[in-house]
């Protein structure tokens, strides 16, 4: 079987720079499967999540590459075609649950309107999905909450109408990016908890990006290390955490607080290490540019 | 309850500043020197004469008792008599209010119409040479005040390609029907649209002078706080669902940027009334500007102080209307 979503060889580049911000990344999701997403803050993380939805910033573009979404060449297709596309199949999770939504609208609206203006439902239809939606994510008075407006929800209760919103249309691929940062440390819990199991009940492939190697262990069968827009590692959950195969995703892995040991782990990382990723990321440029 | 207090308030806060208005212009325009009465006397009255006169319209007792007198009279919605034209001044103001309200209106709806159509389409097309146009055009708005506009368009439109009338309210040869002042939704409302036509074609340019600097204004603010929105979470969120650039501009960030446009508006909408006195006077337009010219011309005293309290009260009349707007379009102040 193919995988839902392939990326090959994706690089991206400010409008009329040689300077990539994305380097020849390559990485495949099948369906059902949680593809973790890690790296310092910087290396391109997001970028890789708004390369695939379509929404780089206008100053940033891809210069090379293939995503291939559900067998669809993304950058070959025409724009609205795209733009249909993405908001039929696909769906984000936000970082941050108090920017994320309309301050001038209600919630029903908010998490019904791709049903009803791009996927043609009813109003009714959507709307009896919408409270199904809120009551997957144990929102205790959906019809309340639909007919509220932003300001009057807590940042956990935004998250989970935000996460409602996203599995609204049962996409086959969803995008976390960093879903849970800006929530405090006992409603992250509950958050991840409800995504790990709305991704499992709908069998939906999700790239999940984040910091945190402890969230990666617990709902990730996959992860890819980023260092400066580069991958430069790919590996199973279960390899990665028996011994990382790159220097740097050691040094992460050590940096990373234990519960065993919280001493230890607050290990900077290494110079040296960080010194070598970033040669190998210019080592990598060269190559790129003589083969290019 | 609240409700009922702030409304209370507000209405006490609206007395109040009108009190004030009519106590500073009564005051001033006595300060101001000139004589009504030896302007409207002849050349070669005697001095009995405009002391008789003078009398007859209180002119010779002191100030204070003038303005209590007056005070008075305006309670009971009995403005005086003016001078000038020896007719009492609130129906002569009144009469003239809704010329001047249609044209304000007139060129209210240019400028939102044509400054919002230059803030999206600069929007749509931003970073480009089409956003480059936008903001060479507002900043060429701006720089001109209503007036050289009204010059301009005088010598374009009037002399050198006559389509519009540049002078008057309506053409002098037409039957007229109407039984209120309100000629343009008269005119609609009765199906005669020769007569709407030919009021159109006499308000364009007025309307228009005073609708260039507002609708820069507007685009102005409109576009800049439009691409400060189009960068939210919000609005990025909502490309992802599907939809279009269009779309996501005029429904998702929209209705968001304008409030702060919105405000701005009824700010500058009462500059735009105050700019109908000029306007009206460059294009002989009957409406209350050109009658206040006239009345300060005659040093009128009643007459300008009816129509400066009428204009105070459509002021206040506005901003309490922005308030209203303000209120039902921000949703986190309408629970708050
Ligand atoms: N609008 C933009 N214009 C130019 N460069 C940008 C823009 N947005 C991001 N970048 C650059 O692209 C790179 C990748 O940014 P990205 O947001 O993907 O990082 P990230 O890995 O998600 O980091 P974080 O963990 O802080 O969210 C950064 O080096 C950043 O400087
Ligand atoms: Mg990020």
């Amino acid at each position: 079987m193919t995988a839902f979503l392939t990326v090959t060889n994706l690089s991206a580049a400010l409008h009329g720079y040689e300077q990539r911000v994305l380097r020849s990344v390559s990485f495949s999701i099948d369906t059902g499967e949680v593809l973790g997403l890690v790296g310092e803050s910087g290396a391109g993380k997001s970028m890789i999540g708004k390369a695939i939805l379509g929404i780089l910033p206008s100053a940033i573009e891809i210069i090379e590459g293939e995503i291939l979404l559900d067998g669809q060449d993304l950058e070959k297709m025409k724009p609205a075609d795209r733009r249909r596309l993405i908001g039929a199949t696909a769906a984000l999770i936000p970082q941050d649950p108090l920017t994320a939504l309309n301050p001038s609208r209600r919630i029903e609206p908010q998490i019904t309107n791709r049903l009803v203006d791009i996927l043609g439902w009813t109003k009714a239809d959507a709307r009896v999905r919408a409270l199904e939606l809120l009551n997957e994510v144990h929102i205790d008075n959906p019809e309340r909450v639909m007919a509220s407006y932003p300001h009057e929800l807590s940042g956990g209760m935004r998250q989970r109408v935000l996460i409602a919103s996203a599995f609204a249309a049962n996409p086959k691929l969803v995008i976390a990016d960093e879903p849970t940062t800006a929530l405090d440390v006992t409603v992250q819990k509950q958050i991840l908890r409800l995504i790990r199991e709305l991704q499992a009940r709908h069998a939906t492939a999700m790239v999940f990006v984040t910091h945190d190697l402890g969230v990666v262990s617990k709902i990730c069968q996959r992860l890819s290390v980023l260092y400066g827009g580069k991958i430069v590692e790919n590996s199973s959950v279960a390899e990665f955490f028996d011994g990382p195969k790159h220097a740097y995703s050691r040094a992460l892995l050590a940096a990373t607080p234990k519960y065993t040991d919280p001493e230890a782990s607050l290990l900077p990382v290494d110079e040296a290490v960080i010194e070598a990723a970033a040669a190998e990321v210019l080592a990598a440029d060269r190559e790129w540019r003589h083969g290019g | 309850m609240k409700l009922l207090r702030a409304t209370l308030l507000r209405l006490l806060t609206m007395s109040v500043t009108l009190i004030g208005v009519a106590v500073v212009v009564f005051f001033v325009i006595r300060v101001v020197p000139g004589n009504p009465i030896a302007m409207m006397l002849p050349p070669g009255a005697t001095e009995d004469d405009v002391a008789r006169l003078t009398a007859l319209y209180g002119l010779d007792k002191s100030i204070v008792e003038q303005f209590v007198i007056w005070l008075g009279g305006v309670l009971q919605g009995d403005f005086g008599t003016s001078i000038s034209l020896r007719q009492p001044v609130m129906p002569l103001v009144l009469g003239r209010l809704p010329a001047t309200l249609e044209l304000a209106i007139f060129a209210l709806v240019i400028a939102v119409i044509v400054g919002g159509a230059l803030a999206l389409t600069g929007v749509r097309h931003r970073e480009t040479r089409t956003e480059t146009a936008v903001d060479v055009a507002n900043g060429v708005g701006l720089s001109i005040p209503d007036f050289l506009w009204a010059l301009i368009l005088i010598v374009l439109f009037g002399v050198l390609m006559p389509i519009f009338h540049i002078s008057g309210r309506i053409s002098p040869s037409l039957d007229l029907p109407f039984v209120t002042q309100f000629y343009v939704f008269e005119s609609v409302a009765r199906l005669r649209f020769d007569l709407w036509w030919d009021l159109l074609k006499h308000m364009f340019m007025p309307a228009l002078a005073l609708a260039i600097p507002l609708a820069a204004i507007i685009s102005q603010l409109l576009k800049q706080s439009l691409k400060e929105t189009m960068h939210l979470d919000y609005v990025t969120l909502s490309r992802t669902k599907g939809y279009s650039e269009n779309h996501v501009i005029l429904s998702e960030a929209l209705p968001n940027a304008m409030l702060p446009t919105l405000t701005l508006i009824g700010v500058q909408f009462t500059f735009l009334i105050g700019g109908t006195v000029i306007i009206e006077r460059l294009f002989s337009y009957e409406g209350l500007g050109n009658m206040a010219i006239d009345a300060v011309i005659n040093r009128d005293l009643p007459l300008i102080q009816g129509i400066v309290i009428v204009f105070a009260l459509l002021f206040t009349i506005i901003n309490l209307l922005v308030d209203m707007m303000y209120a039902v379009l921000n949703p986190r102040l309408r629970h708050a």
